[in-house]
Protein backbone atom coordinates (compact mmCIF):
# COMPACT_ATOMS: atom_id res chain seq x y z
CA UNK A 1 0.00 0.00 0.00
CA UNK A 2 1.10 3.47 -0.76
CA UNK A 3 2.40 5.38 2.45
CA UNK A 4 0.02 8.60 2.53
CA UNK A 5 3.02 11.38 1.73
CA UNK A 6 3.50 9.71 -1.58
CA UNK A 7 -0.18 10.35 -2.32
CA UNK A 8 0.83 14.17 -1.67
CA UNK A 9 -0.29 17.03 -4.11
CA UNK A 10 1.03 20.89 -3.66
CA UNK A 11 -0.33 23.81 -3.66
CA UNK A 12 -1.13 24.22 -7.59
CA UNK A 13 -4.19 21.52 -7.11
CA UNK A 14 -5.72 23.98 -5.27
CA UNK A 15 -5.49 26.67 -7.42
CA UNK A 16 -8.45 26.15 -8.97
CA UNK A 17 -10.28 26.32 -5.77
CA UNK A 18 -8.39 29.17 -4.85
CA UNK A 19 -9.34 31.67 -7.82
CA UNK A 20 -12.79 31.11 -6.76
CA UNK A 21 -11.95 33.03 -3.18
CA UNK A 22 -8.72 35.44 -4.77
CA UNK A 23 -9.10 37.52 -8.01
CA UNK A 24 -4.97 36.97 -9.03
CA UNK A 25 -3.66 33.56 -8.36
CA UNK A 26 -2.37 32.96 -5.33
CA UNK A 27 0.03 29.95 -6.06
CA UNK A 28 2.79 31.96 -6.91
CA UNK A 29 1.95 34.74 -3.75
CA UNK A 30 5.00 34.11 -1.00
CA UNK A 31 3.27 33.00 2.72
CA UNK A 32 4.72 33.22 5.93
CA UNK A 33 3.81 30.88 8.29
CA UNK A 34 2.52 31.93 11.51
CA UNK A 35 4.10 29.11 13.35
CA UNK A 36 7.81 29.24 11.92
CA UNK A 37 7.93 32.23 10.21
CA UNK A 38 9.55 30.03 6.94
CA UNK A 39 8.13 31.51 3.67
CA UNK A 40 7.04 29.75 0.56
CA UNK A 41 4.64 30.23 -2.86
CA UNK A 42 1.67 28.64 -2.09
CA UNK A 43 2.07 26.55 -4.86
CA UNK A 44 4.75 24.81 -3.51
CA UNK A 45 3.38 24.37 0.12
CA UNK A 46 1.90 20.66 0.80
CA UNK A 47 -1.94 19.99 0.67
CA UNK A 48 -4.47 17.96 2.56
CA UNK A 49 -7.91 16.89 1.27
CA UNK A 50 -9.97 16.00 4.65
CA UNK A 51 -13.18 16.93 4.84
CA UNK A 52 -11.92 20.40 3.30
CA UNK A 53 -9.00 21.69 1.86
CA UNK A 54 -5.47 22.28 3.77
CA UNK A 55 -2.51 23.80 2.84
CA UNK A 56 0.45 23.32 5.42
CA UNK A 57 3.92 24.50 5.89
CA UNK A 58 6.66 22.13 4.23
CA UNK A 59 9.09 23.25 6.89
CA UNK A 60 7.05 23.03 10.28
CA UNK A 61 3.90 21.30 9.24
CA UNK A 62 1.76 24.33 10.56
CA UNK A 63 -1.75 24.59 9.01
CA UNK A 64 -1.54 28.04 6.63
CA UNK A 65 -5.05 27.61 5.34
CA UNK A 66 -8.15 26.07 5.20
CA UNK A 67 -10.99 25.73 2.81
CA UNK A 68 -14.24 24.84 3.36
CA UNK A 69 -16.90 24.99 0.03
CA UNK A 70 -20.50 25.03 0.53
CA UNK A 71 -22.46 24.97 -2.33
CA UNK A 72 -23.64 29.10 -2.19
CA UNK A 73 -20.45 29.94 -0.09
CA UNK A 74 -16.84 29.57 0.31
CA UNK A 75 -14.87 29.62 3.76
CA UNK A 76 -11.52 30.07 3.95
CA UNK A 77 -9.48 30.11 6.92
CA UNK A 78 -6.48 32.10 6.87
CA UNK A 79 -4.93 32.89 10.22
CA UNK A 80 -1.78 30.23 9.37
CA UNK A 81 -0.43 32.78 7.45
CA UNK A 82 1.45 36.32 8.44
CA UNK A 83 1.86 37.68 5.51
CA UNK A 84 1.00 37.23 1.57
CA UNK A 85 3.27 38.40 -0.83
CA UNK A 86 1.23 38.65 -4.31
CA UNK A 87 3.80 39.73 -7.42
CA UNK A 88 2.20 42.41 -8.99
CA UNK A 89 1.23 40.33 -12.86
CA UNK B 1 -27.65 27.28 -10.54
CA UNK B 2 -26.42 27.23 -13.98
CA UNK B 3 -27.91 23.63 -16.70
CA UNK B 4 -25.66 20.96 -15.88
CA UNK B 5 -23.61 19.23 -18.49
CA UNK B 6 -24.32 15.84 -18.28
CA UNK B 7 -20.55 13.93 -19.20
CA UNK B 8 -22.24 10.87 -21.65
CA UNK B 9 -20.88 7.87 -20.24
CA UNK B 10 -19.62 8.60 -17.44
CA UNK B 11 -20.60 6.65 -14.64
CA UNK B 12 -17.73 7.40 -11.70
CA UNK B 13 -17.03 5.21 -8.52
CA UNK B 14 -19.52 2.52 -7.75
CA UNK B 15 -21.83 4.10 -5.61
CA UNK B 16 -25.38 3.84 -4.88
CA UNK B 17 -28.83 5.37 -3.08
CA UNK B 18 -28.91 2.68 -0.49
CA UNK B 19 -31.70 0.44 1.23
CA UNK B 20 -34.75 3.00 1.30
CA UNK B 21 -34.86 5.21 4.75
CA UNK B 22 -31.02 3.63 5.48
CA UNK B 23 -29.07 7.02 4.12
CA UNK B 24 -29.22 10.55 4.83
CA UNK B 25 -30.24 13.02 2.67
CA UNK B 26 -27.44 13.80 0.08
CA UNK B 27 -25.35 10.80 0.11
CA UNK B 28 -24.56 7.89 -1.54
CA UNK B 29 -23.42 4.71 -0.66
CA UNK B 30 -19.85 3.74 -1.21
CA UNK B 31 -18.13 -0.06 -1.01
CA UNK B 32 -14.96 1.85 -0.38
CA UNK B 33 -13.27 3.31 2.41
CA UNK B 34 -12.06 6.65 1.05
CA UNK B 35 -8.78 7.95 2.72
CA UNK B 36 -9.01 12.07 3.79
CA UNK B 37 -6.88 13.69 6.07
CA UNK B 38 -5.90 17.52 7.08
CA UNK B 39 -2.61 16.20 7.65
CA UNK B 40 0.29 13.81 7.60
CA UNK B 41 -0.06 10.83 9.22
CA UNK B 42 1.02 10.49 13.35
CA UNK B 43 3.17 7.43 13.70
CA UNK B 44 2.91 7.28 17.51
CA UNK B 45 4.52 4.62 18.95
CA UNK B 46 2.30 2.85 21.07
CA UNK B 47 5.08 2.73 23.73
CA UNK B 48 4.60 6.16 23.88
CA UNK B 49 0.76 6.48 23.14
CA UNK B 50 -1.18 7.32 26.27
CA UNK B 51 -5.01 8.68 26.19
CA UNK B 52 -6.22 10.99 29.07
CA UNK B 53 -9.87 12.36 30.20
CA UNK B 54 -8.97 15.89 32.16
CA UNK B 55 -10.68 18.98 31.89
CA UNK B 56 -14.32 19.34 34.33
CA UNK B 57 -13.85 16.09 35.79
CA UNK B 58 -13.67 14.81 39.49
CA UNK B 59 -10.79 12.10 38.56
CA UNK B 60 -8.38 12.81 35.56
CA UNK B 61 -7.13 9.68 33.75
CA UNK B 62 -4.35 8.75 31.76
CA UNK B 63 -3.73 5.03 29.94
CA UNK B 64 -0.83 3.94 28.46
CA UNK B 65 -1.85 1.40 25.52
CA UNK B 66 -1.37 -1.51 27.81
CA UNK B 67 -4.02 0.08 30.33
CA UNK B 68 -6.64 1.01 27.51
CA UNK B 69 -6.54 -2.66 26.18
CA UNK B 70 -7.63 -3.71 29.62
CA UNK B 71 -10.38 -1.52 30.12
CA UNK B 72 -14.10 -3.24 28.74
CA UNK B 73 -14.73 -3.29 25.02
CA UNK B 74 -18.04 -3.17 22.67
CA UNK B 75 -18.42 -4.56 19.28
CA UNK B 76 -19.78 -1.45 17.53
CA UNK B 77 -21.41 -2.47 13.75
CA UNK B 78 -22.65 1.52 12.46
CA UNK B 79 -22.71 2.66 9.50
CA UNK B 80 -21.32 6.41 8.59
CA UNK B 81 -21.63 9.21 6.89
CA UNK B 82 -19.19 11.32 5.54
CA UNK B 83 -19.71 15.00 4.97
CA UNK B 84 -18.26 14.88 1.49
CA UNK B 85 -20.98 12.66 0.56
CA UNK B 86 -20.04 9.12 0.73
CA UNK B 87 -21.51 6.34 3.35
CA UNK B 88 -20.56 2.82 4.38
CA UNK B 89 -23.17 0.55 5.65
CA UNK B 90 -22.23 -1.97 8.57
CA UNK B 91 -18.74 -0.78 9.37
CA UNK B 92 -17.69 -3.28 12.52
CA UNK B 93 -15.71 -1.58 15.31
CA UNK B 94 -14.28 -2.48 19.05
CA UNK B 95 -13.55 -0.33 21.28
CA UNK B 96 -14.40 1.38 24.63
CA UNK B 97 -17.39 3.35 24.96
CA UNK B 98 -17.06 7.23 26.08
CA UNK B 99 -20.10 5.80 29.12
CA UNK B 100 -17.73 3.94 30.43
CA UNK B 101 -14.63 6.73 30.15
CA UNK B 102 -16.77 9.94 31.69
CA UNK B 103 -17.90 7.67 34.55
CA UNK B 104 -14.64 6.83 34.98
CA UNK B 105 -13.29 10.19 35.57
CA UNK B 106 -16.46 11.29 36.64
CA UNK B 107 -17.23 14.19 33.79
CA UNK B 108 -19.13 17.41 35.22
CA UNK B 109 -18.88 19.48 31.84
CA UNK B 110 -21.49 20.61 28.88
CA UNK B 111 -18.72 19.56 26.39
CA UNK B 112 -15.96 17.46 24.80
CA UNK B 113 -12.92 18.35 23.01
CA UNK B 114 -11.13 15.64 21.43
CA UNK B 115 -7.43 16.56 20.70
CA UNK B 116 -5.16 14.09 18.73
CA UNK B 117 -1.93 13.46 17.16
CA UNK B 118 -0.74 16.19 14.82
CA UNK B 119 -3.05 18.97 16.60
CA UNK B 120 -6.45 18.39 14.93
CA UNK B 121 -9.58 18.89 17.39
CA UNK B 122 -13.41 18.48 17.27
CA UNK B 123 -16.13 19.52 19.58
CA UNK B 124 -18.99 17.94 20.58
CA UNK B 125 -21.79 18.19 22.86
CA UNK B 126 -21.51 15.64 25.74
CA UNK B 127 -25.03 14.55 25.31
CA UNK B 128 -23.88 13.26 21.85
CA UNK B 129 -20.94 11.36 23.44
CA UNK B 130 -22.88 9.23 26.15
CA UNK B 131 -25.89 6.58 25.99
CA UNK B 132 -24.30 4.27 23.84
CA UNK B 133 -23.30 6.99 21.22
CA UNK B 134 -19.48 7.14 20.70
CA UNK B 135 -16.33 4.72 21.44
CA UNK B 136 -12.76 5.19 21.32
CA UNK B 137 -11.97 2.50 18.84
CA UNK B 138 -8.80 0.85 18.36
CA UNK B 139 -9.88 -1.80 15.69
CA UNK B 140 -12.01 -2.39 12.68
CA UNK B 141 -12.90 -5.00 10.49
CA UNK B 142 -11.69 -7.69 13.02
CA UNK B 143 -8.03 -6.20 12.91
CA UNK B 144 -5.60 -3.58 14.40
CA UNK B 145 -6.90 0.67 13.21
CA UNK B 146 -4.36 1.35 10.01
CA UNK B 147 -2.79 3.97 10.72
CA UNK B 148 -4.21 5.78 7.46
CA UNK B 149 -7.50 5.41 8.94
CA UNK B 150 -6.69 6.63 12.41
CA UNK B 151 -5.03 4.13 14.41
CA UNK B 152 -3.84 3.18 16.83
CA UNK B 153 -7.25 4.78 18.25
CA UNK B 154 -9.82 7.01 16.59
CA UNK B 155 -13.17 8.26 17.97
CA UNK B 156 -16.34 6.73 16.90
CA UNK B 157 -19.22 8.64 17.05
CA UNK B 158 -21.33 7.80 13.87
CA UNK B 159 -24.29 9.71 14.69
CA UNK B 160 -22.62 12.70 13.27
CA UNK B 161 -20.96 12.97 10.57
CA UNK B 162 -17.44 11.56 10.11
CA UNK B 163 -15.28 14.44 10.69
CA UNK B 164 -16.39 14.04 14.45
CA UNK B 165 -15.37 10.96 14.52
CA UNK B 166 -11.39 11.99 15.15
CA UNK B 167 -8.27 10.33 13.93
CA UNK B 168 -5.35 9.52 16.09
CA UNK B 169 -7.46 10.58 19.16
CA UNK B 170 -4.73 11.23 22.49
CA UNK B 171 -7.28 12.09 24.92
CA UNK B 172 -10.75 14.13 25.82
CA UNK B 173 -11.06 17.60 27.48
CA UNK B 174 -14.36 17.64 29.20
CA UNK B 175 -15.04 21.49 28.87
CA UNK B 176 -17.80 24.05 30.55
CA UNK B 177 -17.68 26.17 27.16
CA UNK B 178 -18.06 25.11 23.37
CA UNK B 179 -14.80 25.27 21.51
CA UNK B 180 -15.39 25.05 18.04
CA UNK B 181 -12.40 22.29 16.47
CA UNK B 182 -10.73 22.35 13.62
CA UNK B 183 -13.00 22.10 10.94
CA UNK B 184 -15.89 23.91 12.63
CA UNK B 185 -14.16 27.29 13.23
CA UNK B 186 -13.15 27.19 9.78
CA UNK B 187 -16.68 26.69 7.92
CA UNK B 188 -18.32 23.50 9.24
CA UNK B 189 -21.12 22.84 10.43
CA UNK B 190 -20.85 22.87 14.94
CA UNK B 191 -23.27 19.57 15.25
CA UNK B 192 -23.33 18.05 11.93
CA UNK B 193 -26.13 15.75 12.12
CA UNK B 194 -26.07 14.02 9.03
CA UNK B 195 -30.50 13.55 9.12
CA UNK B 196 -30.62 17.57 9.04
CA UNK B 197 -28.01 17.69 6.69
CA UNK B 198 -26.14 20.37 9.00
CA UNK B 199 -22.98 20.24 6.89
CA UNK B 200 -21.82 23.46 6.75
CA UNK B 201 -21.98 26.79 9.32
CA UNK B 202 -25.45 27.96 8.94
CA UNK B 203 -26.97 25.22 7.30
CA UNK C 1 -2.61 35.83 -15.63
CA UNK C 2 -2.35 36.63 -19.34
CA UNK C 3 -2.74 40.47 -19.73
CA UNK C 4 -5.14 40.27 -22.45
CA UNK C 5 -7.84 38.90 -20.29
CA UNK C 6 -9.45 41.38 -17.73
CA UNK C 7 -9.39 40.34 -14.05
CA UNK C 8 -12.68 38.05 -13.13
CA UNK C 9 -13.49 34.99 -11.39
CA UNK C 10 -12.96 31.86 -13.30
CA UNK C 11 -15.75 30.13 -14.47
CA UNK C 12 -17.18 26.44 -15.84
CA UNK C 13 -17.60 26.88 -19.20
CA UNK C 14 -18.41 23.52 -22.11
CA UNK C 15 -15.52 22.19 -23.92
CA UNK C 16 -16.09 20.48 -26.82
CA UNK C 17 -14.19 17.36 -28.47
CA UNK C 18 -12.74 17.92 -31.88
CA UNK C 19 -10.38 15.25 -32.03
CA UNK C 20 -8.60 12.64 -30.06
CA UNK C 21 -4.81 11.76 -30.93
CA UNK C 22 -3.67 8.02 -28.97
CA UNK C 23 -0.01 9.08 -27.88
CA UNK C 24 0.84 5.80 -26.26
CA UNK C 25 -0.70 2.90 -25.19
CA UNK C 26 -1.61 4.66 -21.93
CA UNK C 27 -2.62 8.38 -22.77
CA UNK C 28 -4.35 9.76 -25.11
CA UNK C 29 -4.34 13.81 -26.03
CA UNK C 30 -7.94 15.69 -26.68
CA UNK C 31 -8.13 18.61 -28.68
CA UNK C 32 -10.99 20.88 -27.36
CA UNK C 33 -12.85 23.45 -29.04
CA UNK C 34 -13.60 26.09 -25.80
CA UNK C 35 -15.32 28.82 -26.53
CA UNK C 36 -14.38 32.67 -25.58
CA UNK C 37 -11.57 30.86 -24.17
CA UNK C 38 -9.08 33.62 -23.02
CA UNK C 39 -5.77 31.75 -23.38
CA UNK C 40 -3.13 30.58 -21.21
CA UNK C 41 0.36 30.49 -19.83
CA UNK C 42 2.64 27.44 -20.29
CA UNK C 43 2.23 24.90 -17.47
CA UNK C 44 -0.72 25.79 -16.55
CA UNK C 45 -3.56 23.47 -16.09
CA UNK C 46 -7.30 23.37 -16.22
CA UNK C 47 -9.69 21.49 -14.38
CA UNK C 48 -12.31 19.30 -15.70
CA UNK C 49 -15.87 18.49 -14.14
CA UNK C 50 -17.97 15.26 -15.20
CA UNK C 51 -21.38 14.95 -14.05
CA UNK C 52 -22.96 11.26 -14.52
CA UNK C 53 -26.64 11.57 -14.78
CA UNK C 54 -27.85 11.08 -11.31
CA UNK C 55 -25.74 14.10 -10.54
CA UNK C 56 -22.65 12.99 -8.70
CA UNK C 57 -19.90 14.63 -10.16
CA UNK C 58 -15.90 14.34 -10.14
CA UNK C 59 -13.32 17.04 -10.83
CA UNK C 60 -9.90 16.87 -11.56
CA UNK C 61 -6.92 18.63 -12.44
CA UNK C 62 -5.45 18.65 -15.94
CA UNK C 63 -2.00 20.73 -17.48
CA UNK C 64 -2.30 21.98 -20.46
CA UNK C 65 -0.22 20.36 -23.53
CA UNK C 66 -0.86 23.07 -26.23
CA UNK C 67 1.26 26.19 -26.97
CA UNK C 68 -0.50 29.49 -26.22
CA UNK C 69 -0.99 30.32 -29.43
CA UNK C 70 -2.07 27.32 -30.06
CA UNK C 71 -6.20 27.77 -31.84
CA UNK C 72 -7.34 24.89 -29.77
CA UNK C 73 -6.84 23.47 -26.32
CA UNK C 74 -4.72 20.09 -25.95
CA UNK C 75 -4.81 17.93 -22.89
CA UNK C 76 -3.11 15.01 -22.55
CA UNK C 77 -4.92 11.82 -20.22
CA UNK C 78 -2.87 9.31 -19.15
CA UNK C 79 -5.21 6.61 -17.87
CA UNK C 80 -4.86 5.58 -14.40
CA UNK C 81 -6.28 1.73 -14.05
CA UNK C 82 -7.77 2.54 -10.59
CA UNK C 83 -8.74 5.90 -11.74
CA UNK C 84 -12.15 7.27 -11.83
CA UNK C 85 -12.10 10.06 -14.32
CA UNK C 86 -8.51 9.31 -16.54
CA UNK C 87 -10.50 5.98 -18.01
CA UNK C 88 -13.73 8.04 -19.07
CA UNK C 89 -11.61 10.58 -20.97
CA UNK C 90 -8.71 8.57 -22.45
CA UNK C 91 -11.30 5.73 -23.62
CA UNK C 92 -14.73 6.60 -23.87
CA UNK C 93 -14.80 10.27 -24.89
CA UNK C 94 -15.44 10.89 -28.59
CA UNK C 95 -15.10 13.75 -31.07
CA UNK C 96 -18.86 15.89 -30.66
CA UNK C 97 -18.47 14.95 -26.54
CA UNK C 98 -18.53 17.99 -24.20
CA UNK C 99 -17.46 18.51 -20.64
CA UNK C 100 -17.47 20.90 -17.89
CA UNK C 101 -13.74 22.74 -18.02
CA UNK C 102 -12.58 25.81 -15.81
CA UNK C 103 -9.25 27.92 -16.60
CA UNK C 104 -5.97 28.28 -16.92
CA UNK C 105 -5.38 28.12 -13.82
CA UNK C 106 -2.06 28.35 -11.58
CA UNK C 107 0.56 30.95 -11.68
CA UNK C 108 3.37 29.29 -10.15
CA UNK C 109 3.82 26.63 -12.29
CA UNK C 110 4.81 28.93 -15.71
CA UNK C 111 7.16 29.77 -17.98
CA UNK C 112 7.21 32.87 -20.21
CA UNK C 113 9.28 33.49 -22.87
CA UNK C 114 10.62 36.88 -21.26
CA UNK C 115 12.70 35.02 -19.02
CA UNK C 116 16.17 34.92 -20.86
CA UNK C 117 17.74 32.08 -18.24
CA UNK C 118 18.66 28.79 -19.50
CA UNK C 119 15.62 26.57 -19.39
CA UNK C 120 15.89 23.07 -17.32
CA UNK C 121 12.75 20.80 -17.32
CA UNK C 122 12.34 17.61 -15.63
CA UNK C 123 9.93 15.36 -16.65
CA UNK C 124 8.77 11.99 -14.70
CA UNK C 125 5.91 9.74 -16.52
CA UNK C 126 3.13 12.24 -17.50
CA UNK C 127 4.74 14.79 -15.75
CA UNK C 128 5.96 15.82 -19.69
CA UNK C 129 2.90 17.62 -20.34
CA UNK C 130 2.91 21.30 -19.25
CA UNK C 131 6.65 20.54 -19.73
CA UNK C 132 5.75 19.81 -23.79
CA UNK C 133 3.56 23.00 -23.44
CA UNK C 134 6.82 25.21 -22.49
CA UNK C 135 8.72 23.35 -25.06
CA UNK C 136 6.44 24.15 -28.32
CA UNK C 137 5.82 27.64 -27.13
CA UNK C 138 9.55 28.03 -26.92
CA UNK C 139 9.86 26.33 -30.66
CA UNK C 140 8.12 29.18 -31.85
CA UNK C 141 10.47 32.15 -30.65
CA UNK C 142 13.00 33.26 -32.83
CA UNK C 143 15.78 33.95 -30.49
CA UNK C 144 15.17 31.32 -27.53
CA UNK C 145 17.01 30.61 -24.58
CA UNK C 146 18.69 27.47 -24.35
CA UNK C 147 16.93 24.08 -23.08
CA UNK C 148 17.46 20.95 -21.35
CA UNK C 149 14.85 18.28 -21.39
CA UNK C 150 15.60 15.22 -18.63
CA UNK C 151 12.72 12.68 -19.32
CA UNK C 152 12.16 9.51 -16.88
CA UNK C 153 10.00 6.59 -17.74
CA UNK C 154 9.69 3.32 -16.85
CA UNK C 155 9.43 2.09 -20.70
CA UNK C 156 10.20 3.04 -24.02
CA UNK C 157 6.14 2.78 -24.61
CA UNK C 158 5.52 5.34 -22.01
CA UNK C 159 7.28 7.89 -23.50
CA UNK C 160 4.50 10.82 -24.57
CA UNK C 161 5.18 13.01 -27.57
CA UNK C 162 8.40 10.74 -28.35
CA UNK C 163 8.82 11.95 -32.23
CA UNK C 164 7.87 15.78 -31.46
CA UNK C 165 10.52 16.00 -28.71
CA UNK C 166 13.57 13.83 -31.11
CA UNK C 167 12.30 16.44 -34.20
CA UNK C 168 12.47 19.44 -31.91
CA UNK C 169 15.90 18.34 -30.93
CA UNK C 170 16.81 17.56 -34.09
CA UNK C 171 16.58 20.98 -35.34
CA UNK C 172 17.49 23.05 -32.28
CA UNK C 173 20.96 22.98 -31.53
CA UNK C 174 20.48 24.81 -28.37
CA UNK C 175 17.62 22.17 -27.47
CA UNK C 176 19.42 19.01 -25.47
CA UNK C 177 17.24 15.98 -24.43
CA UNK C 178 17.96 13.29 -21.89
CA UNK C 179 15.94 9.99 -21.30
CA UNK C 180 15.75 7.76 -18.34
CA UNK C 181 13.98 4.62 -18.53
CA UNK C 182 13.61 3.21 -14.88
CA UNK C 183 12.18 -0.25 -15.96
CA UNK C 184 12.75 -1.58 -18.93
CA UNK C 185 14.45 -0.29 -21.97
CA UNK C 186 15.39 -0.67 -26.33
CA UNK C 187 18.07 -3.35 -26.45
CA UNK C 188 20.28 -0.75 -28.32
CA UNK C 189 19.88 1.95 -25.73
CA UNK C 190 22.98 2.92 -24.28
CA UNK C 191 21.75 6.14 -22.20
CA UNK C 192 20.28 6.10 -18.91
CA UNK C 193 18.65 3.32 -17.00
CA UNK C 194 17.74 4.43 -13.47
CA UNK C 195 16.03 6.37 -11.24
CA UNK C 196 16.93 10.49 -11.40
CA UNK C 197 19.60 11.41 -9.16
CA UNK C 198 22.06 13.54 -8.50
CA UNK C 199 24.90 12.49 -11.01
CA UNK C 200 21.43 12.11 -13.38
CA UNK C 201 20.92 15.86 -12.75
CA UNK C 202 24.69 16.90 -12.48
CA UNK C 203 25.14 15.50 -16.05
CA UNK C 204 21.71 16.49 -17.58
CA UNK C 205 20.99 20.07 -16.75
CA UNK C 206 22.98 23.42 -16.62
CA UNK C 207 25.35 24.42 -13.89
CA UNK C 208 25.02 26.93 -11.06
CA UNK C 209 27.31 29.00 -12.76
CA UNK C 210 24.26 29.42 -15.65
CA UNK C 211 21.81 30.12 -13.40
CA UNK C 212 19.40 27.77 -14.50
CA UNK C 213 15.10 28.43 -14.39
CA UNK C 214 14.49 24.41 -13.39
CA UNK C 215 10.50 23.08 -13.68
CA UNK C 216 10.23 19.63 -11.74
CA UNK C 217 6.83 17.69 -12.80
CA UNK C 218 5.98 14.10 -12.02
CA UNK C 219 4.74 11.84 -9.52
CA UNK C 220 4.86 13.69 -6.03
CA UNK C 221 8.29 10.76 -5.42
CA UNK C 222 10.03 11.51 -8.18
CA UNK C 223 9.54 15.46 -7.80
CA UNK C 224 10.57 15.28 -4.23
CA UNK C 225 13.64 13.66 -4.49
CA UNK C 226 14.95 15.81 -7.78
CA UNK C 227 14.01 18.57 -6.04
CA UNK C 228 15.98 18.20 -2.66
CA UNK C 229 18.96 16.71 -4.98
CA UNK C 230 18.84 19.88 -6.50
CA UNK C 231 19.01 22.22 -3.34
CA UNK C 232 22.08 19.97 -2.46
CA UNK C 233 23.89 20.16 -5.78
CA UNK C 234 23.72 24.24 -4.78
CA UNK C 235 20.52 25.61 -7.28
CA UNK C 236 18.81 28.47 -5.11
CA UNK C 237 15.45 27.12 -3.84
CA UNK C 238 14.24 29.47 -6.07
CA UNK C 239 15.50 28.60 -9.17
CA UNK C 240 13.60 25.51 -8.63
CA UNK C 241 9.29 25.10 -9.39
CA UNK C 242 7.52 22.27 -8.58
CA UNK C 243 4.32 20.42 -9.51
CA UNK C 244 3.75 17.41 -7.88
CA UNK C 245 0.79 14.75 -9.98
CA UNK C 246 0.38 12.71 -6.95
CA UNK C 247 0.79 8.80 -7.07
CA UNK C 248 1.53 8.03 -10.71
CA UNK C 249 0.41 11.08 -12.97
CA UNK C 250 -2.72 12.49 -13.28
CA UNK C 251 -3.36 15.18 -10.35
CA UNK C 252 -5.81 14.36 -7.72
CA UNK C 253 -6.41 11.00 -7.99
CA UNK C 254 -8.77 9.83 -5.52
Amino acid sequence: MRAMEELLLDGNAAAGLLAQIFVPDVTSALARCVHCQASAALGAVALYQGAGSVLRCRNCEGVLLRVVSAPDRTYIELTGIRCLELPLA
Amino acid sequence: MSDRIISRGFLGRRRDAGPPGRVPPGQYVTPDFPVLSAGPTPRTPLDRWTFEVRGNVMRPQRWSWAEFQALPRDEVKADIHCVTKWSKLDTQWRGVSLDFLLETVEAKGEFVVAFCDGGYTTNLPLADVVGGKAWVVDEYGGSPLDAEHGGPARLLVPHLYFWKSAKWVRGLEITMDDQPGFWEEAGYHNRGDPWKEERYRGD
Amino acid sequence: MPSSAPARRIEWRAARVIETRDETPHARTLVLDVPEWPGHHAGQHVDVRLTAEDGYQAERSYSIASAPSSRYLELTIERLDDGEVSPYLADVVQPGDVFELRGPIGGYFIWLPQLRRPLALIAGGSGIVPLMAMLRLRAMLDDAPSAHLLYSVRSPEDVIYGAEIERLAASDARLSVACTFTRRHAPDWNGYTRRIDRMMLEEAIPALGESPLIYVCGPTSMVELAATELVAIGHPPAAIRTERFGPSGTNGNR
